[in-house]
């Protein structure tokens, strides 16, 4: 049985789509079986990021409404035997995503994978909410930025009364927190949230802190998922990640400025 | 200038503090709204309509307050009451 993960934040550009696609590699080079849906319909992008956007034939929304079937529209991935996507439409509007049709997917999709991820839009309208409706676990990306913390809590309020688990009244979806796009210095001068007030004000377990980092860019640019970067702090945090998210103990690195780290930075060119 | 210089570093220094605080009224604000019933808006209309078959008040005369307690949850009405007797629509 497949664990479900929404990958979700209400506001929008904070990291999801890097992060799902991220956290879908390592998990599937962990030898997970590991299958990546982008649930941002007319928006597709996870594609992009992952390098696969000239393979797609069929899409989520084709499987939804039977068109075509999982295996036709499951993309599996090149640099990975156990990593399979699934795209989303570019031309449908939202509503074709339907909370029968996308139970039915992820039933089907549960008896052949280990982990779910569901990449989810921004906003808490439709899509947002059938991303998360169905999840096991919820990873809140979140900006160290006002709007995005308070977007976030607004997240975490629909998934406690509004998902399945929710209406079920079963275990509640598990919450972490994952902090993206940080810059340590910025922190340290009082110029940006820290990862403690963060912490204090959403009160979640926190799964990693992702710095800053030009490697993202790089990575979206070639269709990498920049966990595949190891040379890189972002491809490094998103290891931590993984490890973490299944049940490692591993410490929180980029979280403060180190000399060392400039050094070696300087030196490095 | 020295000053200044002092004064502009040290607003950049508490613009996360200022961050901190602000993010923690929003989110107390809006955890008290998302528990709050459903049926309030109209409990609160409906209040108002039953008050002005008796007394001429204002629109806004009636506020409905909910708040959550450990045990138990707490509805709260305000009714303002204008001081003069001008109720009864007198010919
Ligand atoms: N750690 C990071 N460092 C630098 N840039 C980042 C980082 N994470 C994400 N970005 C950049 O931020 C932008 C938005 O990222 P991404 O597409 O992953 O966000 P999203 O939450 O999926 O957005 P949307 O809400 O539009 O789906 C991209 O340009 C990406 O390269
Ligand atoms: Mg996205």
């Amino acid at each position: 049985m497949a664990r479900i993960i929404v990958i979700t934040s209400g506001k929008g550009g904070v990291g999801k789509t890097t992060t799902s696609a991220a956290l879908a590699m390592g998990l599937a080079q962990r030898g997970k079986r590991t299958v990546v849906i982008d649930f941002d319909v007319g928006l597709r992008n996870l594609d992009l990021i992952m390098g696969c956007e000239r393979r797609v034939v069929y899409d989520f929304i084709n499987v939804i409404n039977q068109e075509a079937n999982l295996n036709q529209a499951l993309i599996r991935d090149k640099r990975c035997d156990h990593l399979y996507v699934l795209p989303a439409s570019q031309t449908r509007d939202k509503d074709a995503l339907t909370k029968e049709g996308v139970g039915r997917v992820l039933e089907e999709l549960a008896q052949s994978y280990d982990f779910i991820v569901c990449d989810s839009p921004a906003g808490i309208e439709h899509g947002a909410t059938m991303a998360m409706y169905y999840a096991d676990d919820a990873i809140v990306v979140t900006n160290p930025e006002v709007s995005s913390v308070r977007d976030s809590d607004r997240m975490l309020g629909i998934l406690s009364s509004r998902s399945r688990r929710a209406e079920n009244s079963d275990e509640p979806v598990r919450e972490f927190l994952l902090l993206t796009r940080y810059n340590a210095e910025r922190v340290e001068i009082g110029e940006m949230l820290s990862v403690e007030d963060v912490q204090e004000i959403l009160s979640l377990n926190l799964l990693g802190v992702i710095p800053e980092s030009k490697a993202v860019l790089n990575a979206s640019n070639s269709g990498i998922p920049v966990i595949l970067d190891r040379e890189s702090d972002a491809g490094q945090a998103y290891g931590d990640v993984v490890s973490r998210y299944l049940g490692e103990e591993v410490p929180h690195r980029f979280i403060h400025t180190e000399k060392k780290g400039f050094l070696s930075r300087i030196f490095r060119g | 200038m020295g000053l200044l210089d002092y004064f502009r570093s040290s607003q950049a220094k508490n613009s996360a503090g200022v961050a901190k605080e602000r993010l923690q009224i929003l989110v107390a604000h809006d955890r008290a709204v998302r528990g709050r019933p459903s049926y309030l808006p109209q409990l609160q209309q409906e209040i108002l309509e039953v008050i002005r078959k008796y007394v001429d008040v204002d629109l806004d005369a009636v506020s409905v307050n909910y708040e959550q307690e450990d045990e138990r949850e707490v509805l709260e009405l305000n009714i303002v009451i204008p001081d003069a007797p001008h109720a009864s629509h007198a010919p």
